[in-house]
């Protein structure tokens, strides 16, 4: 409080003949107009909309999804039940919800790799990978993942051995898509907390492939 | 070992806004994630982003008699007088604007 003494001694005499008003961006104009009709209306309330934005900015987001692919490396049974069942699975580690309700895993093996797009929009699965990427809701992404799945991939630096089968799953509204990556060579000393660090948000669109020990930073 | 930090998940507060006022409407019963879907697919040349959201959505609400395309752009008009008439850094409230 002490040093800087100076300053307060010193007379303001800024020009208040200017304005020196603020200036709202056009896309916050606009989102700020809705929300206050839609709040005078009593559709929204503010503090739920408060709430929901933290929820995505800090709860949900891929290091869910994480912990249920690591599970699944884990525990075979767990594994089985969340390939019959993806939703119910998930919420035994406490992961669902808002978009999770009908959730499909679909397994990636030495045979078969799987993409998953939604061709129509951005319908991803929310609770295990949080709101998805601007690349997943372009159109470049929703139409050539379909039409030449190992070009896409190749772009994202995911390279897979020619004779694996490439195979594509258009997400909707109700029926939304995550990848089980496989478990990388070399993890047999890890445990479930460090196998989830090898898993990325792109390995479950299968865009992408896990981080293998040595690409992940210790701490 | 520790995960990479994951992006940012709104590039700015508008989009964060946009997608927590959707969903806020979609809770409500104004429309299930697939007529959302639906909504957004009718643009299939565009990226589904927020911005295409925010479109969708106000066109959604006036489709619904929710509101008009006059009244969200009166209450815009509103709310930029309401900005210039308030000082750099404090909160833009809509009773700061000084009228037309």
């Amino acid at each position: 409080m002490a040093q800087d003494h100076d300053h307060h001694d010193h007379h303001h005499d800024h020009d208040h003949d200017h304005p020196h008003g603020s200036e709202l961006s056009p896309m916050d104009l606009r989102v700020r107009a809705l929300e206050s009709i839609l709040v005078e209306k009593g559709y929204v309330d503010p503090a739920a909309l408060d709430t929901l934005i933290e929820t995505y900015e800090t709860k949900v987001g891929p290091h869910n999804g994480a912990r249920v692919v690591a599970r699944a490396w884990v525990d075979p049974a767990f594994k089985a039940r969340l390939l019959a069942d993806g939703s119910a699975a998930m919420r035994e580690l406490d992961v669902g919800g808002r978009g999770g309700e009908h959730m499909v895993v679909v397994e990636n093996t030495p045979e078969e790799h799987n993409l998953v797009v939604c061709t129509l929009c951005s319908c991803y699965p929310w609770p295990v990978l949080g709101l998805p990427p601007v690349w997943y809701k372009s159109p470049p992404y929703r139409s050539r993942a379909v039409i030449d799945p190992r070009g896409v991939l190749a772009e994202f630096g995911t390279e897979l051995p020619a004779a694996t089968r490439i195979r594509v799953w258009d997400s909707t509204a109700e029926l939304r898509y995550m990848v089980l990556p496989m478990r990388p060579p070399g993890t047999d000393h890890l445990d479930e907390a460090a196998l989830a660090d090898l898993v990325t948000r792109d390995s479950m669109i299968g865009t992408g492939l896990p981080l293998s020990p040595d690409q992940v930073v210790h701490a | 070992m520790s995960r990479p930090p994951e992006p940012p998940v709104f590039a700015a507060p508008w989009e964060a806004q946009t997608f927590a006022l959707v969903v806020s409407l979609h809770d409500a019963g104004l429309f299930t994630w697939s007529d959302w879907a639906q909504a957004l697919g009718r643009h299939g040349d565009r990226t589904a982003d927020y911005a295409l959201w925010l479109e969708t959505i106000e066109a959604l609400i006036a489709e619904r008699g929710l509101t008009s395309a006059a009244a969200l752009e009166a209450r815009r008009a509103a709310f930029a007088r309401a900005a210039a008439a308030t000082p750099h850094g404090e909160p833009i409230l809509l009773e700061n604007d000084p009228g037309v």
